[in-house]
């Protein structure tokens, strides 16, 4: 494998194409190499990827009771397989080889390695057992290495998330889902054995501002309301002066408005045994212990009202508080991009690397795309989208003679040779489908979709 | 290349022709012939129609990257939209009163000659907004 790589790309090197370097193997990386490899028959996209596996959220973050939005995964592969592509996994951009060593390699570099950490609520408490980020709830039961050992408690009645996005809902929707909707998923078969025997029968989602502000989607906030045996409990006080704002508002908006207003009116089964409500103007303020002091036992939370209309309404404090018990707590308010590599500008504040249109500031050849360049919202069509616009910006720069074509660069050649000299054992994309020959086998005598190796040194072991 | 051969290969075919122009980001236009029965998004990935990322999700309803914009009199002679059809597009950039999405409209002989088109590219002025939008 190593030998016919270097044949490979050796015949390549005789052209004088462009070498771009895409730094993340997430949907923001593929579909920038996409347009790049579409725009330029004479460009060689390589991707590095931290993990042996590609993909990124697609992979570790896309519920698994949607199967559907994950087929992006066939046009990442037909991407991956491209003549004029190469993936790498396993390699750390930042550790393994530096932003400066790429940039001596390539005649441009697009950052897309999205955002891993997650925002902290930063509230006392935050800390204690029981209280977990969405990232790493999600992480667990999607089977991100990183995230195997998380043990989530699901012994109590009661969990609160705080964060109204698609993420919440998602979290929310597999917490209270039947388990015969989840067995026959990608879903990690240590999660479903956990989730087959939670206790959890009750879900509050948390939003500091109002139900017209609220962060999710239709289509999420649909899912929760057909939720097989569950029913609404929504606190009608909380929707005074919705029904008269409906007629003036967008039809996305209104929509989801109605929706909601229907679960309020129409509750569902009172005979369900399980139940999830979305709370407004409410914003966690500490954690609460137990009498043990060891674990968290229950969320204190701030009321708020709305100062401001229109886009800019913002939550302000009252004053009161309400103490709400629950052993399982959800921080659901954001990922968080962070800096990989001191050589890239990085802005602590917004938690992006600064940009004008994807041309990272004050770095000619450098460029980003997807969450590390735009804040850690959207779906997967608005970061196809953003990734397109940078891969054109970057074309424009190679036409307009921003970027010195006419200097020869090796690419991936000299990379390869460095991450061999340092000892990084590179898994290719042909090597990947090896690991994913695996997981759908294990899946299938599981009766699931796949079952997803969980240990990054298996993967490699799979993948020789 | 495989789009002259795939024209050529479809004449035999027994469904109706019917005559559609897709108009892309950039506002080029493709005329091709296509088969009664067809959705939209099958027409576009089998004719290899040169419009960016366009049905990312195969047609399962859970994106709305088929997002196609209609002549106000075909869209007013379109099938309904279910809920779920409206859930997405309701996500789509570049709304609009007569959009729809592509893998939820089947090609009739009706729409021979109609012109359907994605929102047009909005290049640096998308760019300034966003960068005044985020600050």
């Amino acid at each position: 494998i190593w030998g016919s790589h270097i044949c490979r790309v050796r015949g390549l090197s005789s052209s004088s194409g462009p070498r771009v370097c895409i730094v993340g193997g997430g949907p923001a990386g593929f579909y920038t190499a996409q347009q790049l490899l579409k725009a330029r028959q004479d460009a060689a996209v390589d991707i590095y990827e931290r993990l042996p596996v590609p993909f990124g959220l697609v992979r570790f973050g896309v519920a698994p009771d949607h199967p559907e939005v994950k087929n992006v995964i066939n046009t990442f592969t037909q991407t991956a397989q491209h003549e004029r592509c190469s993936f790498h996994g396993n390699v750390n951009v930042g550790k393994d080889v530096t932003i400066d060593e790429l940039r001596q390699a390539y005649h441009a570099v697009v950052l897309s390695y999205g955002a891993e950490g997650n925002r902290s609520m930063g509230i006392p408490g935050e800390d204690l057992p029981g209280v977990f980020s969405a990232k790493d709830f999600v992480g667990w039961y999607n089977g991100l290495p990183s995230n195997k050992e998380l043990h989530p408690d699901l012994s109590f009645e009661t969990a609160v998330i705080l964060g109204q996005g698609n993420v919440a809902l998602d979290v929310a929707r597999i917490l209270l889902a039947p388990v015969e909707m989840l067995k026959e998923t990608d879903i990690t078969q240590n999660a479903l054995e956990a989730l087959a025997g939670s206790k959890v029968r009750r879900v509050l989602i948390v939003g500091r501002r109002g139900p017209l502000q609220i962060a999710c989607t239709i289509k999420e906030l649909r899912e929760m309301v057909n939720l097989p045996n569950t029913r609404a409990d929504m606190l009608p006080a909380d929707f005074e002066g919705i029904a008269e704002a409906l007629k003036d508002l967008p039809r996305p908006r209104k929509r989801l408005t109605e929706l909601m207003m229907k679960a309020v009116k129409e509750g569902g089964d009172d005979k369900a045994e399980k139940c999830w409500g979305l709370r407004f103007f409410r914003s966690p303020v500490e954690v609460l212990a137990g009498a043990d002091e060891k674990r968290a036992a229950g969320i204190r939370l701030a009321l708020n009202k709305l100062e401001g209309s229109g886009e800019s309404v913002r939550a302000e404090v009252t004053g009161q508080l309400e103490d709400v018990d629950c052993g399982l707590i959800i921080s659901s308010i954001g990922y968080k991009s962070i800096p990989i590599d001191p050589a890239v500008p990085f802005d602590p504040r917004r938690a992006i690397v600064p940009n004008e249109m994807g041309r990272v500031q004050d770095t000619a050849g450098l460029y980003c795309s997807g969450w590390v360049k735009r804040g850690p919202t959207g779906v997967i069509a608005t970061t196809m989208n953003d990734s397109f616009d940078t891969a054109r910006v970057l074309i424009q720069d190679m036409e307009a003679g921003k970027l010195d074509l006419s200097v020869n660069k090796p690419g991936a050649q000299a990379i390869t040779a460095l991450l061999q000299t340092r000892g990084v054992r590179m898994v290719l994309f042909s090597q990947w489908e090896k690991i994913n020959a695996e997981e759908e086998k294990r899946g299938k005598s599981l009766g699931k979709a796949r079952e997803k190796l969980l240990d990054v040194d298996e993967m490699l072991c799979r993948a020789k | 290349m495989s789009s002259v051969c795939l024209s050529v290969c479809v004449l035999s075919s027994s469904g109706s022709k019917v005559l559609v122009h897709f108009v892309n980001q950039s506002g080029v236009k493709s005329s091709v012939f296509v088969t009664e029965g067809e959705t939209l998004l099958d027409v576009v990935i089998k004719k290899n129609l040169d419009i960016s990322g366009f049905g990312a999700c195969e047609g399962t309803l859970a994106c709305s990257t088929c997002h196609l914009i209609f002549e106000e009199s075909v869209y007013d002679k379109l099938e309904p939209m279910v809920d779920e059809e409206v859930d997405m597009l309701d996500l789509a950039y570049g709304l609009t009163k007569t959009s729809r999405l592509g893998c939820q409209v089947t090609v009739e002989r009706w729409m021979d000659g109609m012109t359907v088109h994605v929102p047009q590219e909005i290049k640096d002025q998308r760019g300034k907004q966003e960068a005044v939008r985020s600050k």
